[in-house]
């Protein structure tokens, strides 16, 4: 499904969707981070430089059908109305997390926050920033997520998966966003011809 | 196709392998005429770098004709006779526009193990272990060459492959090294441990750089020869290479010292005994010799390979002299093309240093004679068709 990107919104924010369905977003929301209820969550905070503007950044991450390109992990990314979107996202043992997610402060060039709404498999909030950087570096991109295990076997499940990984998926996230942004696409040795005992593992794995 | 196979420590095989296809839009499929071991194929085959797994395909150093090219690469076209380098860089981050080309930011699969390794990670490299991106090599019959455009080198003039081939690594890699040493024409000496084919390229790019004195050291007779054949005075490494270093330059000691040897130094059974032991992954004794000899406010230029974590490094010496130091894998794309002038021009032979042509088929042969430096080995190039 085609999806636009939202029309210059109003900068700055508090804007929040009438849409919201489930109508427990609060609307004096404003900045990222902060949907995770009594500050429990666990945060990762990473960044990356990349050599290009930051409106152009900006524009491939505003679109949320380009995101399954550069996040490594199985997740499917349903757009819904220009500022939320559903989220599946393949966990250990079969299972599926999802959410809806929902942009809360939208300043093209410069700011994409977001956060999910009341039934989220994993309560979830986040920002990604575009920043010049210095002399002619280019542009220094700066994700923040908070997110909020949830109890139960699926707790579980999700810690198993984040404990170690939050951070580094976000950072892969952004190396993949990096190299498709200056190199044109995202280096791989997948399909690459292997001796053995690698050729027989090979065939077992990947999808 | 066949390929030289990595099957464990001192073990590699030629085994047939699926033949490479082009998985991105900026590959090119290279048909290899010409393949050649390198010096730090020899710290692969004795196990000591980090993160090579059993099953992969070495080798760095080739070259052939392009015989498929992906659909966004613009400059080399099929049919075209290329040096391929041994790091792959994208042409397009910010450390390729400024010539920092193994420094690329974007060819390395691998970006997680290099980081928990090194901090940052390197470029991509063939045959050169996961932390450099786990790339199929070119001891091979047919290789995939990712950045096509930014990478190949094309050969448009009728040079047998044994005078270009080492336009690959182990030219760019010692004149980058002589380079390095900031030689002042004419004044600058330059003593280079290590005479084996990256030694023979540093000391006869200082030469070609100005140098005033070249001062080579090796343990052994065939290639103290040869780096003689260049016109560097030699020492065998088991003299006392201090005093050596000072009767030579009125007790200055010289201005650079290139460490062409890396992390698998002999003359030290404490490091043998300590690497053995996993006490220690690499041994520098080159290293520690070359910080000692060096002349105050001197360079140390690195060009040998190391892997990992150093010990009894002689720190206080390099700080108190205000000693440089200069290394790094090879920023090959910006030294190729002026390299390749000079072998036109007839500066420079490179194949001198070749003393053995074998096919491929003979390769898990020449890498133990390689190693042990025996039958006079010093550069083995190989015949993927045979």
């Amino acid at each position: 499904m085609p999806y636009a990107t939202h029309p210059s919104t109003p900068s700055s924010s508090s804007v929040l969707p009438g849409e919201d369905t489930d109508g427990s977003a609060p609307a004096d929301v404003a900045s990222p981070g902060i949907s995770v209820p009594g500050n429990r969550g666990i945060k990762v905070v990473r960044a990356i430089t990349i050599r290009e503007k930051p409106e152009t950044l900006y524009a491939f991450w505003r679109n949320v059908s380009n995101l399954p390109r550069i996040v490594n992990h199985p997740v499917t990314i349903l757009p819904r109305t220009a500022l939320e979107s559903r989220w599946l996202v393949s966990a250990p043992a079969g299972r599926k997390m999802e959410w809806n997610a929902i942009i809360i402060n939208d300043e093209p060039g410069q700011l994409i926050a977001w956060r999910t709404t009341a039934d989220a498999d994993v309560a979830n909030a986040g920002s990604i920033r575009f920043a010049p950087a210095p002399g002619d570096e280019g542009t220094e991109v700066t994700v923040s997520l908070e997110y909020n295990p949830p109890a139960g076997k699926l707790g579980a499940a999700v810690a198993k998966l984040t404990r170690d990984s939050a951070g580094s998926q976000v950072y892969d996230a952004l190396r993949r966003f990096k190299a498709l942004m200056e190199a044109g696409e995202i280096p791989t040795t997948y399909g690459q011809p292997v001796g053995g005992p690698q050729r027989e593992k090979a065939r077992e794995h990947r999808p | 196709m066949k390929a030289l196979v990595w099957m464990g420590k001192k073990k590699v095989e030629v085994q047939t392998v699926s033949d490479p296809a082009i998985l991105l839009p900026r590959d090119c499929i290279v048909k290899i005429t010409s393949t050649a071991i390198c010096g730090s194929d020899i710290h692969l085959y004795d196990g000591v770098i980090p993160t090579l797994e059993k099953g992969d395909i070495l080798g760095h150093e080739f070259m052939g004709e392009v015989i498929e090219v992906g659909k966004q690469v613009k400059r080399i076209k099929a049919g075209d006779r290329v040096v391929v380098p041994f790091t792959i860089s994208c042409g397009r981050c910010t450390h390729c526009l400024r010539q920092q080309f193994s420094a690329c930011d974007n060819t390395n699969p691998n970006w997680h193990i290099a980081e928990t390794l090194l901090g940052f990670p390197s470029a991509g490299m063939f045959g050169y272990a996961h932390m450099t991106g786990g790339y199929a090599g070119g001891q091979a019959q047919y290789a995939r060459v990712p950045h096509a455009d930014t990478g190949l080198l094309k050969i448009e003039n009728d040079l047998p492959d044994e005078k270009v081939l080492f336009l690959s690594d182990i030219f760019p890699t010692g004149y980058m090294a002589a380079e390095n040493c900031q030689i002042v024409p004419g004044q600058s000496v330059v003593a280079v441990w290590g005479c084996g084919p990256v030694g023979q390229f540093a000391i006869r790019s200082a030469f070609l750089l100005g140098a005033a004195k070249v001062i080579a050291i090796d343990s052994v007779p065939e290639r103290r020869a040869l780096a003689g054949k260049a016109g560097a005075i030699t020492l065998d490494s088991g003299d006392d290479v201090m005093e050596e270093l000072k009767a030579l330059t009125g007790g200055r000691g010289p201005d650079a010292s290139i460490d062409a040897v890396g992390m698998e130094a002999h003359g030290s059974a404490y490091d043998e005994f300590k690497q053995a032991l996993k006490l220690e992954t690499d041994r520098p004794y080159a290293l520690r010799q070359a910080m000692r000899c060096t002349r105050k406010a001197g360079v140390v230029s690195v060009p040998g390979v190391y892997g990992g974590f150093l010990d009894k490094i002689p720190f206080g010496a390099a700080m108190n002299k205000g000693l440089t130091f200069k290394m790094g894998q090879t920023h090959m794309q910006k030294y190729m093309g002026p390299l390749l002038k000079l072998i036109e021009d007839g500066k420079i032979d490179p194949s001198v240093i070749i003393t053995h042509r074998l096919p491929l088929s003979e390769a898990p042969e020449a890498y133990p004679m390689f190693t042990k430096k025996t039958d006079g080995c010093i550069k083995v190039v190989l015949d993927p068709a045979a």
